[in-house]
């Protein structure tokens, strides 16, 4: 049977995304941000959505285009103020969407239990900050320690530089951020890239996300939105 | 001691161009280094070339250079305050969780943080204010404030309005308890010591007292201070 993960537009990319859904959204600002697929979604109709990204979003695209039409419920993030992130902050000022503030590398290490199978981690950071308030703290090694838990997605949006039709993903520099934790984390991983390549093309030493965790792959048809205002 | 609010007029000031460069030139040779948001990213412009220190960004980025000519940015490639930046020779990217392993790992050898408030102590308070209309926004500086070997603080040495933002105690809540060991300002560079603030440099014309004046916490002048001197920047 010849794998074939590739989708013919970004409709059928989202499609079956359910409401209430946990999105795993890659992106560090503009950068590695798949603002088409979040566009996709908009127009799918999902909604009741909590989504776990670094941002929360700027301007009417991607995250701010799902926030501004009411669909997102939560947002988890580590920074959601950004230059032009209006519609977030007006929105939580206003109490209409929620906000779970996560350290960093927190979110990202929860990412990476979730996909690799880990129950739980002892973490320093934020050990005596608001951020472990009802958290179990233990000292291991002489040093106090948070409990955190694995964070997992139902769905993963990622957005990275190659694909062949199995779904092995190569980066473009600093575009890489989450993609690889969040592309193992999530029951469906759903990726967009620049191109697509014949399978054998891309060098298995450079291969940067295994075809294993990659569900469906999507052709971009320009350059991206990123987080263009 | 009371807060300061002196007007600004007569005191010489280090721009934030000026404590950035005045940081760049005292990081050890051959140190790895993450640049939070705010003054420390713009250290980055500084660097002294006879040296070779690696920049780390928090988001999968190691042996990061300067800020590109005009017209050559790439959006894919950004610092922690998502500005453009160019890559050193050697340089390397990586996962995000990758970043934070060298972060919380303990293999980055100086974090630079902003501040809204450092203490007498070392306490960090740079994530929220508590306000209702501005969200909270933590960023990397938890992972940061646990796990580099040491914590530099660059901010201005009050706020806009003149309050001290180096305090006997935060009234902002902690990013982490005791973790600053030295704070750059537009005034001038501290130590934290046992029970008092050891000032290694003032700008021409700062008496310590005036500098007491302030600060909230004890500062004591240290023996070998320097008067504080950067280019035009």
């Amino acid at each position: 049977m010849a794998i074939n993960k590739v989708m013919t537009n970004f409709e059928d990319a989202v499609a079956g995304v359910k409401d209430g859904s946990t999105i795993l959204v890659s992106g560090f600002g503009g950068a590695g941000m798949p603002t088409e697929l979040l566009n996709a979604l908009r127009d799918q109709g999902a909604t009741d959505l909590t989504i776990v990204s670094n941002n929360a979003g700027v301007g009417r695209e991607g995250i701010g285009g799902l926030l501004s039409e009411g669909k997102i419920r939560k947002v988890i993030c580590s920074y959601p103020r950004s230059g032009g992130s209006v519609i977030f902050e007006e929105m939580w000022a206003a109490g209409k969407v929620e906000l779970e503030v996560v350290p960093q590398g927190t979110l990202s290490e929860r990412i990476r239990a979730a996909g690799a199978g880990i129950g739980a981690f002892y973490t320093p950071t934020a050990v005596g900050t608001q951020l472990a308030e009802g958290k179990e703290v233990r000292e291991i090694n002489g040093r106090l320690q948070v409990l955190e838990y694995p964070l997992k997605g139902d769905v993963a949006f990622v957005l990275a530089k190659t694909a062949d039709r199995w779904g092995n993903l190569t980066y473009n520099k600093s575009a890489r951020n989450f993609g690889p934790v969040m592309a193992p984390a999530a029951d469906l991983t759903i990726v967009q890239v620049h191109e697509i390549v014949e399978l054998g093309a891309l060098d298995p030493e450079t291969i940067v996300t295994p075809s294993i965790f990659v569900d469906r792959v999507v052709k971009m048809a320009g350059p991206g939105l990123g987080e263009s205002v | 001691m009371g807060k300061g609010t002196f007007a600004s007029g007569n005191t010489n000031r280090l721009s934030r161009r000026q404590i950035a460069w005045l940081v760049a030139n005292e990081i050890p040779d051959g140190s790895y280094v993450n640049l939070g948001i705010g003054i420390p990213t713009l250290c980055a412009d500084h660097m002294p070339e006879e040296k070779e220190i690696l920049l780390h960004s928090e988001n999968g980025v190691l042996g990061f250079g300067p800020r590109p000519e005009e017209g050559e940015e790439d959006a894919d490639l950004v610092n922690a305050g998502k500005q453009p930046i160019t890559m050193l020779k050697g340089g390397s990217y990586f996962v995000h969780s990758d970043a934070f392993g060298m972060i919380r790992g303990g293999h980055i050898d100086i974090a630079m943080l902003g501040a809204f408030e450092v203490s007498g102590s070392g306490d960090l308070a740079n994530w929220t204010t508590n306000n209702p209309t501005f969200p909270p926004g933590v960023g990397g500086a938890m992972d940061l404030a646990a796990g580099a070997k040491e914590v530099w603080v660059l901010t201005e040495h009050q706020t806009k309005d003149g309050s001290a933002k180096i305090v006997n105690k935060c009234s902002y809540p902690l990013t982490s308890a005791r973790c600053v060991k030295r704070i750059y300002t537009d005034l001038a560079i501290m130590s934290i010591g046992d029970d008092e603030l050891i000032v290694e440099g003032m700008v021409e014309g700062m008496s310590v007292e005036e500098l007491q004046q302030r600060t909230e916490p004890k500062l004591r002048l240290s023996d070998s201070y320097v008067v504080l001197s950067a280019p035009d920047l």
